[in-house]
């Protein structure tokens, strides 16, 4: 079970808003990147965010260069989760890569400020400042796998080559 | 039931009945990455533990920010020259180009399985290879297992026919198609281009559109493999490597679109996202300070031919600065053998070295407060060109030549 605050973005929140090129000098350096997430979008974010929060974002969230950078950062400011009414294909799974779950539903009743309740498992959402609920899509079995374990990174180095759920 | 291009690629490389919505994993012809991505797929990849699949499959652009701009960057060069000189793996230097032209000159194939830490990898889909973007951990996963998971694509069908008019360019297609679907309108999806007015496209122009494929949302931009191909393939040494390929007539298309280009005028975007698009000429009156030539989307010798051929003799508007980067050596050498580049500086411009220079706000271009840029890049995103507080249009060489010329955003027509 995930618990934390709303932070809500409107749509086409582009991975230049999420880390700007401006800032590639940081790329190898992320701690000092993640001082900056979603600097563009919103200035306060990064002082704001704690760990546990939520992103809540509208329509292709995500969408734009592949730099891993933009969900690593969100990550790193201790987001738990993001949640979208639609995600770009890559930042997707991206995303996932880092172990950094996605979550796809109608973010229209979430509003900015809201305490949010995710249960992973039973694939819903409650915002407990509004009382609305809201399940998101199933997320599919070799991402949910990547996810279980950190990363696609620990992923591999448990499994040694991608398994795919029997058809 | 027949197969679409994508799932006649994916069939191939993996070994599996490839249909839309299969999860499959495919042999990767070439896993490759750049200096903004490099870095950290570099760290993945030893943290992953494993050694090299192939290096004479992998490859290392440096072309973001070459010649290197900043410290930082310099050591993240640094660090990937290491690599290449340690695994084998195959490296271009600054200078060289970018990524997606010299995948497209050196590398890609018809039926190839290409995957890129950079998002605009799917220009090789013009070669008819299914070239995809992905981000860092993914590529150093593919370079470890030399295969990748993939979910195979639903494909939207684009059937461009009618000619091509005057001043109207796959650029004024791609980028109309995009302002008519959205930026999210082809997301999982294949584009798949066919139709006489693709048949009658040059290499240059099919490059372009499958570009930008990406800017709708799409995973792959696919041409047929034909004659076009044929010759791309041969006039850089690698006629050899030519098959053809086209999808099966009976294939299940998600949806079909019919384009007649010769109802197409000059299109430009708007900031702040690619699917904001008027005609160039709705724009007029709109001040640019910079027009920026070159990238992978529109950085080719044709592009420079045209942009060349509208100057010659002729100077930049005084309040326009004309920046032009070639998309890769070759072109620079071929342009300055035909005396696009002479045409060029002599109009004004700038000539910076093959790269992605300007396009993603580094370094070489980046626009003040305030200022305007009209770009034949791909992305005009807020904060693009490097400052939150400037603006991008992006639109065809003949638009950004047009628009140098008179210091606003005018359409060619116009001026050819």
């Amino acid at each position: 079970m995930l618990k934390g605050q709303a932070f809500k973005f409107g749509d086409s929140i582009s991975t230049d808003l999420i880390v700007p090129g401006r800032l590639l000098h940081l790329r190898s350096n992320l701690p000092e990147l993640a001082k900056h997430v979603l600097e563009d979008a919103d200035p306060t974010f990064a002082g704001r965010v704690h760990k546990g929060d939520f992103v809540v974002g509208g329509k292709n969230f995500g969408l734009g260069s592949s730099r891993e950078h933009a969900p690593l950062v969100i990550k790193m400011a201790g987001v738990s989760a993001i949640i979208a009414k639609s995600v770009a294909r890559i930042f997707f799974r991206n995303a996932i890569n880092v172990g950094l779950p996605v979550l796809i539903c109608d973010t229209d009743g979430i509003n900015d400020g809201d305490e949010l309740e995710v249960d992973l498992e039973e694939g819903n959402i409650r915002d407990l400042t509004s009382g609305l609920e809201v399940g998101f899509a199933p997320i599919p079995e070799i991402m949910l796998r990547i996810l279980d374990e950190g990363g696609l990174v620990p992923y591999i180095r448990k499994y040694g080559d991608f398994v795919l759920p029997k058809s | 039931m027949g197969q679409t291009l994508a799932e006649k690629i994916l069939t191939a490389r993996a070994d599996t009945e490839a249909r839309a919505g299969h999860i499959v994993v495919a042999r990767v012809d070439l896993a490759f990455v750049q200096d903004t991505t490099g870095p950290l797929t570099v760290r993945q990849f030893s943290e992953a533990g494993l050694p090299l699949h192939n290096p004479e499959k992998t490859a290392m652009f440096i072309d973001h920010s070459a010649p290197s701009p900043a410290k930082e960057l310099s050591n993240d060069h640094v660090f990937m020259r290491k690599f290449a000189a340690e695994t084998g793996a195959k490296l271009s230097d600054i200078g060289e180009g970018v990524c997606h032209q010299l995948v497209a000159e050196s590398w890609a194939k018809p039926g190839d399985v290409i995957v890129g830490a950079d998002s605009h990898t799917v220009t090789a889909g013009a070669l008819g290879a299914f070239a995809t973007g992905m981000g860092s951990t993914d590529v150093a996963v593919a370079m470890a297992l030399g295969k990748t998971w993939l979910r195979v694509p639903e494909t939207m069908r684009i059937r461009a026919n009618g000619k091509w008019p005057k001043g109207v360019y796959s650029k004024d297609l791609i980028l109309y198609l995009i302002g008519m679907i959205g930026a999210d309108g082809a997301t999982y999806k294949s584009l798949e281009f066919t139709g006489e007015a693709v048949t009658a496209m040059s290499m240059s122009q099919r490059l372009t559109i499958a570009n930008m494929a990406v800017e709708a949302g799409a995973k792959v931009g696919l041409f047929p493999s034909d004659a076009v191909t044929q010759s791309y393939l041969r006039e850089h040494g690698r006629g050899e490597l030519f098959v053809p390929l086209a999808p099966d007539a009976d294939a299940d298309y998600e949806s079909t679109t019919d384009i007649d280009v010769s109802r197409l005028e000059p299109t430009v975007s708007k900031p702040h996202t690619v699917d904001n698009t008027a005609l160039a000429k709705d724009l007029k009156g709109v001040k640019i300070e910079q027009v920026f030539i070159g990238t992978c989307t529109n950085g080719r010798l044709e592009d420079l031919a045209l942009v060349a051929g509208m100057m010659k003799g002729k100077k930049h508007h005084p309040r326009t600065r004309l920046v032009v980067a070639p998309a890769s050596q070759k072109i620079l050498l071929a342009a300055i053998e035909k005396g696009y580049i002479t045409t060029l500086v002599e109009a004004g411009a700038t000539v910076v070295p093959p790269g992605c220079a300007a396009c993603l706000g580094v370094h070489q271009g980046v626009l003040g407060n305030g200022e305007s840029c009209l770009s034949t890049a791909n992305r005009n995103f807020k904060g693009r060109m490097g400052n939150p507080e400037s603006f991008v249009y992006l639109a065809s060489p003949a638009t950004a030549a047009a628009t140098a010329l008179r210091g606003e955003i005018t359409d060619p027509r116009e001026v050819l």
